[in-house]
């Protein structure tokens, strides 16, 4: 019962903050002034905050940002040991250096290495921590330029990325993260620079209780759907999640910003319905997978788990089961990956559904931007399914969903399923499969739950697989590579097609897309879509183990 | 001189890439740092650590395993839950155990390198050893006697179906735990057969023991943090009565303990409570 409670607070406190915090959103993305930090780092950048950019300008911008930080991370990875604060650690190889910068970069957080034993202060804070900010600052830009696509009328400029990035960062993620580390360091978390302080145990064993910059990282790593852990064990560790109620602020700062940002949309477009009907997408989704993952959980299927009589195996006493599994299902219906019980050993069907929510597309809510425009494409082909039933020219908003918008909406649709299919495919014919701890239908889970985990840029794992040879660095390093950054080009080549058009004016034979019957067309439109790409893989994974 | 626009582009990237790293990355994270060392903040900044004397003894948002050097538990003091964190609570390791929910089988040999217990063997190890430290019935189903894994490869005669031929223990080399099965008397395994390749159809078997067995759940399963400070209420009062025998306290006085040092569910409905295993062996000491 108390696991029912702490999910509907989370609604209810998500529906409480929706309309302020998806207000202060907008005004942050649209407003014209600028403020003395912003203006000083535009200045330092160099750049004028009036100059608006087209679609492939503001691409070639997202795509030149994120390939400096990616060479930047990965030189600073490959250095660290020459830098303060390394703790004594060696550099790091390349091959895990590249798998790393690539997975900051692109907000998955894939972690082919232990925190505690791979990496120094300074790297961590200045290196991976920045790109927690930033990485979700470019989503949330990507899906503004969508949303000035939709809103625009026959302009063909979508803004400027180096203001949206600069403002998102410095008005939304600092100061919300600020205030989530300071509530983080009263819980308990840690925040220092030491290397650790020496104990001698009860027994008289020696116990290393480390230190490091864990509040201020740990709150940017939740509120950007990031997830990459201080420590190996994430937010499972006491040092990142100490308490029950700082489990509660967890999730909530996970789902905080996705959530929020269709609030934007329909204040952008001038009709904050259209934003109701995308949340409500967003909701029906997200509640109804979170309600059967802790379902799955509480009734504890499998042999292990009933001979133990709960599935407790990877879960810490404080948080106990509907709230890890609660957890697990905010991290995967978001991009953020954070774990604070461990995927692996849940249930079969329980270990299934995160598994599921990645290849949702992670658009229930999904990470911070990304959600909003993979749900926005989701509604674009919906409508167009929709025009081919009653024989119209698909619209959304005003806008005319021709044949462009069509190829550019399936292609972004076609991505993650490929990457997830092709890896899983490559790792199997090459053997790669073989690091796997499982064997069996687990084995394949933990080999597909890789991939649509980098491919989807979330991030999380079934932890019992070896990712960390030359062979899954490479690979999964591309798969999030091309999983983020072909999307979001997509997406921006879409806007700047929406945004020359001149709006249509609506008609009797338009589809109204913020009506129930439209939320529940996406919804259907995305399950399908789901099923229909998923089901076989699935089918030889997660559901043989849970049947057998 | 005008650069090229590409050029440019990648340079405005890199100027924004330092400029932020400097607020987010040096301003941001050394601020806090900075607050931490506020009297109130510190103590939780640095990782809450408990000093006893002089001595650092832990900390209290940290588990710490309660065994001798050969890894046997000291019976004086309340265990904690089995670890996956290197050798076991070791910070500069933490990991998860990581098997699923179907891993029954084990991989016998004699060469330890090679040798490996499914999870279900490890539940049924720890929770015979559990059950004879605390002198309660430690068997669970699916467990055998002895503390594996009860699962069976078994053979059909047209593979998924027909009578059965053949059934062998596989996680036992010894006496099987059931002397046939459907017929067919069970065979012990022999080290290095893997009878899953040879056919046989894994069957774990549910035996005879309650569903609510004596040693509760977190007793015998790993953490998922291998750092986890807590245990149960239920694992707690199973461990009382020991406590007090090994140190000549009344067992209410041992509750009484227990009870100051659990944690409820915060607000009520937030996570499970929790006994703090490291403050509450800390008491005990204290009383002595």
């Amino acid at each position: 019962m108390a696991g029912w409670i702490f999910v509907i607070t989370l609604v209810i406190a998500l529906i409480a903050v929706y309309r302020p915090f998806g207000d202060y959103l907008y005004r942050v993305v649209t407003g014209k002034r600028n403020n003395v930090v912003e203006r000083g780092v535009y200045r330092l950048v160099g750049v004028d905050p009036a100059t608006e950019q087209t679609w492939g300008v503001y691409a070639r911008s997202v795509l030149a940002f994120s390939a400096v930080s990616i060479l930047f991370l990965f030189m600073f990875l490959r250095l660290q040991d020459k830098l303060w604060l390394s703790l004594g650690m060696p550099n790091m190889n390349s091959h895990v250096s590249w798998n790393t910068a690539v997975s900051f970069v692109s907000n998955t957080n894939w972690q082919a290495y232990a925190g505690e034993s791979a990496l120094g202060h300074l790297v961590q804070m200045a290196g991976l921590a920045v790109q927690n900010f930033v990485s979700a600052a470019v989503g949330i830009a990507v899906a503004v330029a969508l949303i000035r696509g939709f809103a625009s009328r026959g302009r063909s400029e979508l803004g400027n990325f180096w203001v949206d990035l600069t403002r998102i960062t410095v008005r939304v993620l600092l100061p919300v993260a600020a205030i989530a580390a300071l509530i983080f360091m009263i819980g308990g978390v840690v925040q220092n620079l030491s290397g650790g302080t020496d104990g001698t145990t009860l027994t008289g064993a020696a116990q290393h209780i480390t230190g490091g910059p864990v509040a201020t990282q740990e709150a940017i790593k939740l509120l950007g759907t990031n997830g990459g852990g201080f420590y190996n064990t994430n937010s499972a560790h006491p040092f990142e999640n100490p308490a029950t109620w700082t489990n509660w602020i967890q999730i909530f700062l996970i789902l905080l910003i996705p959530f929020s940002l269709p609030r934007v949309f329909g204040r952008m477009v001038g009709q904050n319905r259209q934003g109701y009907a995308i949340v409500a997408v967003m909701a029906v989704l997200a509640i109804t997978s979170t309600a059967l993952t802790v379902g799955f959980e509480l009734h504890g299927a499998g042999t292990v788990p009933q001979a133990v009589g709960a599935a407790m195996e990877g879960k810490d006493v404080r948080f106990g089961i509907p709230d890890s599994a609660a957890f697990a299902a905010a991290t995967t219906l978001t991009s953020t990956g954070a774990v604070n019980s461990f995927h692996d050993s849940y249930t079969a069907l329980g270990g299934m559904m995160p598994m599921v929510n990645m290849m949702l597309g992670e658009a229930a809510p999904g990470g911070t931007g990304s959600g909003l425009y993979g749900l926005l494409i989701l509604a674009i082909i919906t409508v167009f399914v929709a025009g081919l039933m009653v024989g119209r020219t698909p619209e959304y908003l005003g806008k005319k969903i021709g044949a462009r918008e069509m190829k550019l909406a399936s292609s972004y649709f076609l991505i993650t399923p490929a990457l997830v299919l092709i890896g899983t495919a490559a790792a199997f014919a090459t053997g790669n499969n073989s690091t796997a701890l499982n064997v069996g239908p687990h084995g394949l889970s933990e080999v597909l739950y890789a991939f649509t985990s980098a491919s989807n840029n979330n991030g999380s794992a079934f932890g019992g697989i070896t990712v960390n040879t030359p062979w899954w660095d490479t690979a999964l390093g591309l798969a999030m590579l091309l999983g983020r950054f072909l999307p979001m080009v997509l997406v921006l080549a879409l806007a700047g097609s929406l945004a020359r058009q001149k709006a249509t004016p609506e008609s009797e034979g338009t589809l109204p897309t913020h009506q129930p019957l439209f939320v529940g067309l996406v919804v259907g439109v995305t399950v399908v879509l789901v099923a229909l790409t998923f089901l076989p893989a699935l089918a030889l994974g997660p559901i043989a183990e849970g049947l057998s | 001189m005008r650069l090229p626009a590409w050029l440019g582009q990648h340079l405005a990237a890199l100027r924004a890439l330092l400029v932020l790293t400097v607020l987010l990355g040096l301003a941001y994270p050394l601020a806090f740092v900075a607050l931490g060392r506020v009297p109130g903040l510190d103590g939780k900044a640095d990782g809450s650590l408990i000093t006893v004397g002089d001595k650092t003894v832990g900390s209290s948002l940290i588990g710490q395993a309660y065994t001798d050097a050969d890894g046997n538990p000291v019976p004086k003091y309340f265990q904690s839950r089995p670890s996956a964190a290197g050798d076991g609570y070791d910070p500069t390791a933490t990991s998860a155990g990581n098997l699923g929910p179907e891993s029954v089988v084990d991989t016998l040999s004699d060469d330890p390198e090679v040798a490996s217990q499914s999870l279900l063997t490890q539940v049924c190890e720890r929770s015979l050893a559990v059950g004879k430290l605390e002198g309660v019935d430690g068997s669970r189903p699916y467990c055998t006697p002895d503390g594996v894994g009860a699962v069976l490869a078994v053979f059909y005669r047209d593979g998924l179906t027909g009578p059965v031929t053949r059934a062998v223990s596989v996680n036992q080399t010894g006496d099987p735990f059931v002397q046939t099965y459907a017929g067919v008397t069970v065979e012990p395994a022999k080290n290095g057969e893997d009878y899953q390749a040879l056919g046989g159809v894994i069957t774990p078997i549910r035996g005879n023991a309650p569903s609510s067995p004596a040693v509760p759940a977190d007793a015998v399963t790993a953490s998922g943090s291998g750092l986890d400070p807590n245990i149960s209420p239920a694992y707690a009062e199973l461990q009382a009565p020991r406590i007090a025998r090994e140190r000549g306290f009344t067992e209410a006085r041992v509750r009484q303990l227990i009870e100051e040092h659990t944690d409820g569910r915060a607000l009520g409905f937030l996570g499970e409570p929790a006994v703090n295993v490291l403050q509450l062996n800390l008491a005990l000491d204290g009383e002595q």
